[in-house]
């Protein structure tokens, strides 16, 4: 986490010139592009969030939309893993950190105390490295089940298998359900963990640089696996890699030194981006 | 230039003479003493060790059965005493005490307890229960050796578990998983080797141990199993026995001596074989 402050605040070092005062009402980016598309699953509202007394989102107010792939791209230090922190409340576990503003997903605020109980069965996460447990196949994907729901062994064989299914994952590892998770490849592992995210159907999957430390092939499985996902599931990926988000993302968002700086089409931004400062990133002039 | 060449090669040569001269002093040392007891101890191996009690005083019998059952008790309850609260304490400190000010204060004094005397652990158990109760017994004995044996599963625990990533901790948490589960379901899971590690070593470390029992289970020349009054062990046998004057005495004290260093020797073979073969999980 040190690390992260002290990236960032280089960068403020860097690019002073970046760091545009907030106006009193600002925008709520994503809310007039792809209307067409679908409602609104997760609205931000003036977020602020501070590790102990360093400032690392800046009032940012954005709306992801239902059954789409917004992706999150910046330079390191943006504040753009810390944002995907903040939609399941995992900086809970750090005493200092702590947000300010609204997280609405369905209109409930998920920052507010009492919505805590079932939030993380609604969002669920995947992270840099894959993180699987030092157990079978198969209860790394029961262990998350069981969490919240009792079922018998046919039952739970069932929604294993499935799971594994959804994630593409069933043909290479039928059969050894029982071996150690440990021993799959680094793309498998990271699929593994798509699956136990995705196996208790959580109504947002948040992907944090899902595909940093994984080779092509496993990065194109995954990114596939995202674009199959997306009917039943709302997907937000924070991605370093700008291919990644111009071919898996359906809205691309800017951030910069905690701010939000633009989101739209990924098409739109790829092409026409709106601000001085996407294009310049985009184009490779810094970050 | 030259001249430094040739010094390096110098201070080399040397360090090498002496690292290698300290290596053998060490190890001839090791080979002696297991040399020594193996040569002294086979011969007195027979299976009436394990099937008759210790023979009183001057008579012919030969056996040492109600010492090894007396010793595994002991050993089985400090495990029961012993492993929870390690367990436990070196838990709390990887999974909530962190790097506070309570924690490291508590690694502190942990460091201090491994290195403790072990006599004086035995004056300690002496003094809270043998006293008040009145008489040796084998209970007091089992919790000087768990005084002796928590510091070093505290301290393997709190050491193996921080190892485990934190991205594991966080993926368990953001399926929605109470602390509860995190802990017992996972990052122990990740770090069981290392922590059967640290219990088989602790057991290793307090299996020969005399000093303690000396004022707490005492010893016992009967067949016993009731671990409120003394109870028969190993290590003081071989203190009394190497010390009396009658050879098939000196011979028992040789081939219990010769079975504790096997039965040590297994422990950390396993301890080796446990940390070798699964590594904790980064």
């Amino acid at each position: 986490m040190m690390e992260t402050m002290e990236m960032m605040a280089d960068q403020s070092k860097e690019f002073p010139m970046l760091n545009v005062q907030v106006s009193a009402a600002p925008p709520i980016l994503g809310q007039s592009v792809g209307t067409n598309h679908t409602q609104v699953k997760l609205a931000v509202r003036n977020l602020n969030f501070f590790y102990g007394k360093f400032h690392a989102i800046k009032d940012i107010n954005v709306d992801i939309r239902e059954s789409t792939i917004t992706a999150f791209i910046g330079p390191s230090g943006c504040g753009k893993s810390t944002l995907l922190r903040v939609f399941n409340r995992i900086y809970d576990m750090y005493p200092g950190h702590r947000a300010q503003g609204q997280v609405m997903l369905d209109g409930e605020d998920i920052l507010a105390p009492r919505s805590f109980g079932t939030l993380r069965s609604k969002i669920g996460m995947v992270f840099q490295k894959p993180t699987p447990f030092s157990m079978s196949i198969y209860e790394n994907i029961a262990y998350g089940i069981r969490l919240y729901e009792k079922l018998n062994r046919s039952e739970m064989d069932d929604r294993v298998r499935h799971a594994l299914i959804k994630a593409g994952l069933w043909q290479e590892v039928d059969g050894k359900l029982n071996q150690s998770a440990l021993k799959l490849s680094g793309g498998q592992q990271q699929r593994l963990c798509i699956a136990r995210a995705l196996a208790i159907d959580p109504e947002i999957l948040l992907l944090d640089e899902p595909c940093s430390a994984l080779d092509p092939i496993s990065t194109a499985k995954i990114e596939e696996l995202m674009r199959q996902s997306k009917e039943n599931c709302t997907l937000i990926v924070v991605t370093h890699n700008m291919q990644q988000a111009a071919r898996a993302s359906d809205f691309t968002a800017f951030m910069l030194n905690g701010q939000l700086i633009e989101l739209s089409e990924t098409t739109q931004m790829f092409t026409r981006p709106s601000d001085q400062r996407t294009e310049d990133y985009i184009t490779g002039r810094f970050g | 230039m030259r001249g430094v060449i040739a010094r390096r090669r110098i201070v080399d040569l040397l360090s090498r003479i002496l690292m290698g001269a300290a290596t053998v002093v060490g190890v001839f040392f090791l080979f002696w003493i297991l040399w020594a007891t193996f040569r002294l101890g086979i011969p007195g191996m027979h299976w009436s060790l394990f099937t008759k009690d210790t023979p009183p005083p001057g008579t012919d019998g030969y056996g040492l059965r109600n010492a090894f059952v007396g010793s595994l008790m002991l050993l089985g309850m400090t495990l029961l005493i012993g492993v929870p609260i390690g367990l436990m304490a070196g838990t709390w400190l990887a999974e909530y005490g962190f790097k506070s000010r309570t924690a490291n204060t508590v690694r502190f004094i942990n460091d201090i307890m491994l290195s403790a005397p072990s006599i004086e652990i035995g004056l300690f158990a002496y003094a809270i229960i043998v006293a008040p109760m009145g008489h040796f017994s084998g209970l007091a004995g089992s919790v000087a050796l768990a005084v002796l044996m928590i510091p070093i599963i505290v301290r393997t625990t709190d050491e193996m578990l921080s190892l485990v990533g934190n991205d594991m901790r966080e993926a368990a948490v953001a399926l929605g998983a109470p602390n509860s589960s995190v802990i017992t379901k996972v990052t122990w899971r990740a770090a069981r080797a290392g922590i059967l590690t640290g219990i088989l070593i602790g057991l290793a470390r307090i299996s020969g141990e005399t000093a303690p029992l000396l004022f707490t289970a005492l010893n016992n020349q009967y067949f016993s199993t009731n671990v409120f009054r003394p109870i028969a062990n190993i290590p003081m046998v071989i203190f009394q026995f190497a010390l009396s004057p009658y050879t098939n005495w000196q011979q028992m004290a040789w081939a219990a001596a010769c079975i504790t260093v096997l039965f040590v020797f297994i422990l950390s073979v396993l301890a080796r074989l446990l940390v070798g073969g699964v590594q904790v999980q980064k």
